[in-house]
């Protein structure tokens, strides 16, 4: 075969031409691993991403009393109710006796309670000094040497993310912090976000897939919506702070309802802030939802309009229940992105420390993200941990949430 | 034969009714409203606008701050009312830059990887992984720059070199922020080329790495390089994570000779304060209105969106001008 070809323009020949094709097929070999390595290195990206904060969110601390508790008993967690309480009041003040008998009378609690008093008012344990998962599973002989050089300290396993962290409210004693507070500020602001959200934009997507006739004016609202999709959204957070905190801050703040002191109130609210996340995760549900209702078969619209049915009666009768799972999809996609929103939130104003509940729209808040945000920011390892472990619960609360989006997506998806 | 049944059908009406001319009141009312809800959006973003420029305006207007100084000063200390905005955009295009390193290499050879070699079931695996690298909050990134990828640096040029807030660590993270940006939408640039070029470079004998790079890219290039600049768009917008890693305090120069010297304004290594990261820090504490503060960052703040606006009204010329049509 070789030997009939034609020799032009100094193409291989024989011999020489097999190396070529050789050479080339090494030259494809090789890149297509070095795409493969690029694309495996993205999902060791994600893998080492997750185990970092677990590794940091886990480990031994050094733990040391203020009192050491054998020398108030020998045996604490033994002690009936009674000789507790003795320990309790002998070594706590009055005035601190008389706070905790307001929050429920001492003498009535059980031995368990009183058992967590003594521990929290008496002993106070404070933790000095913490490790990493990974180092307290390959370098124990290192933390029990450096365990030796700090006086009377008890080394102990934390999960720093465990049940008491995910209910305690905010503290700044990292023993005792939790993200109760912010969870539920959270949750607070991230369901204003979606009432504003999906009217507007399930409204805006109905109109400019059933309604507009690609007039001027729909095309502007149209090259609008994308644009908007890529705006910073520390920008949505100096659009709600002019607009919502400062220009209607009466209405957020309560104060027209009469929900606010008028004098203390400022706008910087649930309220306030949910209303920005909601104009910032707008551009996407339109954008979703627009897909959704385009998924829609033209023959659905026919058939309804064949029967006599008006433009409205077809689109909230057929098109609409039709893309549900679509809209519902990407209504929960996008609230998960408010759900994880920071930058906003701080230009807006999120308050810096808070320990009560978010009771309503007005109240002031903080969330799970800007909780992590301002842990990151303090120097103190233990600080760093106690933002690991909230990332976890934050990272557990997105997929749950997106997870919800991909079943209803696989659970009601239609093919036409 | 038709005539017939429309009669049968309906004995009462006649002919002249027009139904379409009947008033709906409702119809009417629901399609105002959908339409305002359309409306709206335009309406944030003249919100965005005017409330920028008002208090921009109104932060040039002091006496303090000359457009001059705010463009060519080298030093931003609003304490001692310096308003020169270069060290915050030069620690926002370095931070930039670095990533757009780090993703643009990276998301292209996912993209071809994703596009031309996986095979469905590894794409289907693959796919729903960048979402969720996509999908995880700016600010478990910005931990992730200060506690992993700082470590590392340090450990790798040594502590003397790396501080501990530097541009680099957070150049990286943003990279790593966008490559599902770029990657996603690169792939779908790619993917959207006809099978019909594949085919016919295969037939002239390409290998399947000559058939990608030299037919399919091309071909796609358009969609490419605007995947690129939204990537940019997101890494100039980008605050959590250059608010926690760069830096918190603006890289200061006493002229412009003491920012060329040694091109220390490059150094990756030393802390910058980025324009998000600033507006992220002076928020944070309670700021009054009408402060100087408070003004300053509007100011920054119209100039970001107008650098992210230029960028993306860029990459959506770029599809219209340069897409091949097939």
């Amino acid at each position: 075969m070789a030997g009939d070809m034609r020799s032009n323009d100094g193409f291989p020949q024989g011999e020489s031409y097999a190396g070529f094709v050789r050479k080339r097929r090494r030259v494809g070999t090789f890149f297509r691993t070095l795409f493969l390595l690029a694309t495996v290195l993205g999902v060791v990206i994600l893998a080492v991403l997750v185990l970092d904060v677990a590794n940091d969110a886990f480990g031994y601390v050094a733990i040391q009393n203020q009192v050491a508790p054998e020398s108030l008993a020998e045996d604490l967690e033994e002690l009936p109710q009674e000789e507790l309480l003795a320990i309790l009041t002998a070594n706590i003040s009055a005035g601190r006796l008389r706070a905790l008998n307001a929050q429920a009378l001492v003498a009535e609690r059980s031995q368990e309670e009183v058992l967590a008093l003594v521990v929290s008012e008496v002993v106070r344990p404070k933790i000095v000094e913490s490790w990493s998962l990974a180092e307290s599973i390959f370098e124990r002989a290192r933390i029990e040497a450096e365990l030796a050089t700090i006086p009377n300290a008890v080394l102990e396993f934390k999960a720093w993310l465990n049940w008491d962290f995910i209910t305690a409210p905010q503290s700044s004693d990292p023993t005792s912090a939790g993200i109760r507070t912010a969870i539920l500020g959270s949750i607070w602001v991230t369901l204003i976000a979606f009432l504003v959200a999906t009217p507007l934009g399930v409204g805006a997507a109905t109109y400019l897939e059933e309604y507009s006739k690609g007039g001027k004016l729909d095309g502007l609202i149209e090259t609008n919506i994308n644009n908007l999709a890529g705006v910073p959204s520390i920008i949505y957070g100096m659009l709600g702070l002019a607009v919502f905190v400062r220009f209607f801050g009466q209405i957020t703040s309560g104060v027209v309802f009469g929900a606010a002191d008028p004098s203390t109130a400022n706008g910087r609210t649930i309220l306030a802030a949910g209303m920005t996340l909601g104009l910032l995760i707008l551009p996407l549900v339109i954008i979703n939802a627009r897909e959704a209702i385009r998924a829609t078969p033209r023959a659905f619209r026919e058939a309804s309009y064949g029967l006599g049915a008006t433009k409205w009666q077809t689109t909230w009768h057929h098109v609409l229940p039709n893309a549900l799972p679509g809209i519902l999809t990407g209504v929960i996609l996008s609230v998960s992105r408010a759900f994880g929103e920071t930058a906003p939130l701080i230009v807006v104003g999120v308050s810096t420390f808070i320990v009560v509940d978010p009771a309503g729209p007005f109240s002031k808040f903080t969330t799970l993200p800007v909780q992590i945000f301002q842990w990151t920011a303090r120097p103190q390892e233990e600080f760093q941990r106690l933002a690991a472990a909230a990332i976890l619960a934050l990272l557990f609360l997105l997929l749950t949430l997106n997870a919800t989006a991909i079943y209803l997506r696989n659970r009601f998806a239609r093919r036409y | 034969m038709q005539k017939d049944i429309s009669k049968a059908a309906a004995p009462g009406i006649k002919a002249e009714i027009d139904l379409r001319r009947r008033p709906r009141r409702g119809e009417q009312i629901i399609q105002s409203t959908l339409w305002l809800c359309g409306l709206l959006s335009v309406l944030i973003t003249v919100g965005i606008v005017v409330v920028l420029f008002f208090d921009a305006l109104a932060f040039f207007g002091l006496d303090e701050v000359t457009l001059a100084e705010f463009f060519t000063g080298t030093a931003w200390q609003p304490k001692i009312l310096q308003f020169g905005l270069f060290p915050l955009f030069n620690a926002t295009v370095l931070t930039s830059a670095i990533g757009l390193l780090v993703a643009v290499p990276l998301g292209l050879m996912i993209a071809i990887y994703l596009s031309e070699y996986a095979s469905p079931r590894a794409r289907n695996l693959l796919k729903p992984t960048m979402e969720i690298l996509a999908g995880v909050p700016t600010v478990v990134f910005g931990y992730f720059a200060l506690n992993f990828i700082t470590p590392i640096l340090q450990g790798v040029f040594g502590r003397d070199v790396v501080e501990i807030f530097n541009v680099a660590s957070a150049g990286i993270v943003i990279g790593i922020l966008i490559i599902p940006t770029i990657s996603s939408m690169s792939e779908d640039a790619l993917s959207a080329t006809p099978r019909a070029l594949r085919e016919g470079a295969y037939a002239l004998g390409a290998t399947r790495l000559e058939t990608a790079v030299r037919v399919v890219l091309p071909a796609a290039i358009s969609g490419i390089a605007a995947a690129v600049i939204v990537g940019m768009a997101r890494a100039v917008g980008e605050t959590m994570v250059v608010a926690i890693a760069a830096g918190a305090g603006p890289r200061n120069f006493s002229a412009w000779g003491d920012a060329l010297s040694g091109l220390s304004f490059l150094n990756p290594f030393k802390a910058a304060e980025t324009m998000t990261g600033h507006m992220v820090r002076i928020s944070g504490g309670d700021l009054s209105y009408d402060s100087i503060d408070y003004n300053s960052i509007f100011a920054i703040g119209m100039m970001l969106f107008l650098m992210t606006m230029m960028l993306n009204l860029i990459s959506r010329w770029i599809v219209r001008r340069f897409r091949e049509e097939y």
